[in-house]
């Protein structure tokens, strides 16, 4: 009987360790002894760093509702206009033509953006600054300050990036 | 046999470790498992409730919005008390929803929720809820869960058999539990005997907006109007109210008010007082009573005394009125789906009465009355008398109703909910509560339509239900699954306040209606700021109102100069936001009111009295953005005689 017992109990033991399987192995135990820093004397960079805000794409179209933007030679004045009175009333708590404040200044967005990526920064900001390279990168130039959605619609941000197109 | 005892323990073990080892996710399981009561009520991590409940928080004054069946506590709405959590009643904006003919009164005891209704159903469009102490009604928005519109209720004092709606929300009803001299006046309270009156109120609802104005208020002889219930189906156009002091005694109601065998539920056919109230009927009395109502486009509130109201004596209208003798302090009065049943819960009776309401009908054409008490027939017991549930507990309280002809009744006394059957008067079920019951509800228990799968009891005792906090605590509710034969008790949870009474609806009804967000372009306040150029700061004498936007992660102004000591600064706070759930707070050092938290696109007003020179901060509240601890301003406060000029300013503008 003890036998039986004793065969129980190791199956149980067994059983109990091959429960935890998945369990991953732990790192390693943080000692008091810490490694001495080394120096890393970092290699200046050589290449002086472009900002994101500078950096120039314009093949990548963000991501976004936005897949194209068919921009006419002409630009449409009235769109212009339009675009101009939401830029006011809904950007302009961030952003200031012809300097920089909270986020970039518009002036000449469309030599540096595809009009898709510029239209999917205004109406899908959230998962732009998430999974754009670029516009991740933007975040961090300003600070982590978000790039706020005022739920515009797509008109009115195609007006939007019209306007923009007055700007150099 | 001792082995066999110890090898029977080790399998037993063994098979545990198995069981509890298996993949959760995948096992269907049959059983034990798949009757877990722990399955039935969670929901979880993202997903929602099936059900909202607005659970009213009593001496709160607010309301609580829960889910179901998972029992968590999702908003607090502020209906008749100050909430400095949002600013509800200190920001200039809301405080004129708390104005009443008494003054500004920041608190009331808030009782029964009711969801407006269309055909007898629930829409989901709006819930009312009453104010027992300072007689009010409120009506909440379901949009956006705001209160919109507080309505006082003059001749009336114990707002409490109230705030129940017709069928077609034709009418919220408000009825007085205590009776007082109509109109007001100076007198010995030992002859309130005949002299004092209870003013039963019928409130019109606006079917488009929702605004109230109070139709008529039918003027009955001074008892207590303790609960009532709108008839439904067949008796739509009629409402009930059950009374209690019939004895029309004022001092130690406890034992003086015990003396009648039977009290009464009175039956008013209120279709035929407002026929008789269209053709001119009724008397328009001078009264002071307050009409609160909030503009969703200005998000301003604003108050106005109404001075007459319109007041009918039960003689004006031979044949709407009728008195149905039920025993005994009758508190809940419950009508059924059908409409065809009346539940007079007799507090102090061995036995639960239920009515009926053709037999009424029946009663009435053929004039079979018993008397009458101040002119209004008396209908004969035995005549109106559906049947009795026999001995089912003690202390009956409320009623609800499933849809399946079974109805559910609480009892105090005896803790318990006993589920008994309409027509049959059998007892089916009881099931014990924690402790001491006082209402219950189904989701849609109080309509034509109840969706009778959940019920819920809200306990008046908590005593050892939840870790003890000290001698004040939260109350207890528990949640029953009754979609089987049985009461099965789910969940235990609690609630905030005092609950009297909820009302709860599936969320398919309303959550995709629910508000997220004010539209900039919507915002008609006269003190906005829409956008950054139209903030300003503008002196009146020694007001100074600050137009001020809020946006991530910066106030603008955020620099002001020019406040002098004594002036008094209004801060005019538009949130530029327009994406959901993106609320600002608005603080500002040494605020004798409260803060502020301003939802997206919408304007609110704090004021501040400037006292002493220096230099003082404001910031926002609700953390915002990675650099909400940059949003921050100061305020500038220079000597009374100071002639350092206005100036505003963000950054280098």
């Amino acid at each position: 009987m003890k036998v039986t017992l004793k065969i129980i109990t190791v199956l149980f033991i067994t059983l109990l360790i091959s429960c935890g399987g998945k369990e991953e192995k732990k790192e390693e135990a943080p000692t008091f002894q810490q490694k001495a820093p080394t120096e890393k004397k970092e290699a200046p960079k050589t290449e002086t760093a472009v900002k994101a805000s500078e950096k120039i794409d314009l093949t990548n179209k963000g991501v976004g509702p936005i897949t194209s933007v068919d921009l006419s030679a002409d630009i449409d004045q009235s769109m212009v206009a339009k675009g101009e009175d939401v830029f006011k009333k809904m950007c302009t708590a961030c952003h200031r033509v012809d300097k920089k404040f909270i986020g970039p200044a518009p002036n000449g967005i469309l030599e540096r953006r595809t009009p898709e990526w510029v239209m999917n920064m205004i109406l899908n900001p959230e998962e732009m600054t998430k999974s754009d390279p670029l516009a991740k990168e933007l975040l961090i130039e300003f600070n982590g300050s978000p790039m706020a959605n005022q739920n515009l619609t797509e008109e009115e941000a195609r007006a939007v990036l019209e306007y923009f197109r007055t700007l150099k | 046999m001792k082995n066999i005892f110890k090898l029977s323990i080790g399998f037993l073990i063994t098979a545990i470790a198995f069981t509890s080892c298996g993949d959760q996710k995948s096992s269907k399981s049959n059983g034990a498992l798949s009757s877990s009561k722990a399955e039935k009520v969670y929901v979880a991590p993202g997903e929602h409730d099936s059900h909202y409940a607005f659970i009213s928080g009593g001496y709160s004054g607010n309301l609580t919005v829960y889910g179901l069946p998972s029992g968590r506590m999702f908003k607090e709405i502020p209906v008749f008390s100050q909430f400095p959590t949002n600013g509800y009643g200190y920001s200039e904006e809301t405080k004129p929803l708390l104005e009443t003919s008494y003054g500004f009164v920041p608190w009331d005891d808030s009782h029964h929720p009711d969801i407006s209704q269309t055909n007898g159903k629930l829409d989901g469009r709006w819930v009312f809820i009453n104010g027992n102490n300072t007689p009010r009604i409120a009506r909440i928005s379901l949009t956006s869960f705001e209160t919109e519109e507080i309505i006082e209720v003059p001749n009336s004092a114990g707002n409490h058999s109230s705030s129940f709606i017709t069928e077609n929300t034709e009418y919220v009803v408000a009825g007085t539990r205590f009776s007082v001299p109509v109109p007001q006046k100076d007198m010995a309270i030992k002859d309130y005997k005949g002299n004092f009156k209870g003013a039963l109120s019928f409130i019109s609802v606006d079917p488009e907006h929702g605004h109230m104005d109070i139709k008529f208020q039918v003027l009955m002889p001074g008892f207590n109007y303790d609960l009532s219930h709108p008839g439904r189906g067949k008796s739509h156009g009629w409402f009930f109210f059950t009374t209690y002091n019939t004895e029309e005694a004022s001092t130690l109601l406890e034992v003086n008010a015990s003396q009648n065998d039977k009290d009464f539920i009175a039956a008013i056919n209120w279709k035929k007082i407002e026929e008789y109230v269209n053709n001119g009927g009724g008397t328009m009395m001078p009264a002071n009573y307050a009409h609160n109502v909030y503009d969703e486009n200005t998000h301003t509130a604003t108050s106005t005394m109404k001075k007459e109201v319109r007041v009918i004596n039960p003689s004006e209208v031979p044949g709407a009125i009728y008195l149905l003798p039920t025993p005994k302090s009758p508190h809940g009065c419950d009508v059924d789906p059908s409409g065809e049943y009346i539940v007079g819960n007799g507090k102090l009776s061995a036995n639960l009465t239920v009515h009926s309401f053709t037999k009424m009908l029946d009663a009435i054409e053929n004039e079979k009355f018993d008397g009458d008490a101040y002119g209004i027939p008396i209908l004969k017991f035995e005549d109106v008398l559906a049947g009795s549930v026999e001995q089912p507990g003690l202390g009956p309280l409320h009623t609800e109703f499933d849809g399946q002809g079974n109805a559910y009744t609480t009892f105090f006394i005896s803790s318990e909910v006993v589920k008994w059957k309409l027509g049959t008067w059998e007892v089916l079920d009881r099931k014990p509560t924690y402790y001491s019951v006082g209402h219950l509800t189904i989701p849609g228990g109080n309509s034509r339509e109840p969706f009778g799968k959940y019920m819920f009891a809200m306990n008046k005792i908590t005593k050892d239900r939840y870790l003890p906090v000290g001698p004040e605590m939260e109350h207890s509710a528990q949640l029953y699954d009754i979609s089987g034969d049985k009461m099965e008790l789910l969940l235990d949870f609690p609630t905030h306040g005092e609950p009297h009474y909820a009302a709860a609806i599936p969320a398919e009804i309303i959550k995709d209606k629910s508000r997220k967000i004010y539209k900039l372009a919507e915002n008609e306040h006269p003190r906005k700021a829409t956008n950054e150029s139209e903030t300003k700061v503008v002196r009146d004498g020694k007001n100074v109102h600050v137009y001020m936007t809020l946006i991530r992660s910066h106030f603008t102004p955020d620099n002001i100069e020019g406040i002098k000591v004594g002036d008094k600064v209004f801060f005019h706070v538009t949130n530029l936001e327009q994406d959901f759930d993106v609320p600002h707070g608005f603080a500002m050092i040494g605020a004798n009111n409260a803060e502020l938290l301003i939802a997206p696109g919408q304007t609110k007003t704090l004021t501040w009295e400037a006292k002493q020179v220096g230099v003082w901060p404001f910031y926002c509240t609700d953390f915002c953005s990675a650099l909400h601890q940059e949003m921050q301003g100061y305020i500038r406060v220079s000597p009374a005689d100071s002639n350092i000029e206005l100036s505003w300013s963000l950054g280098e503008d």
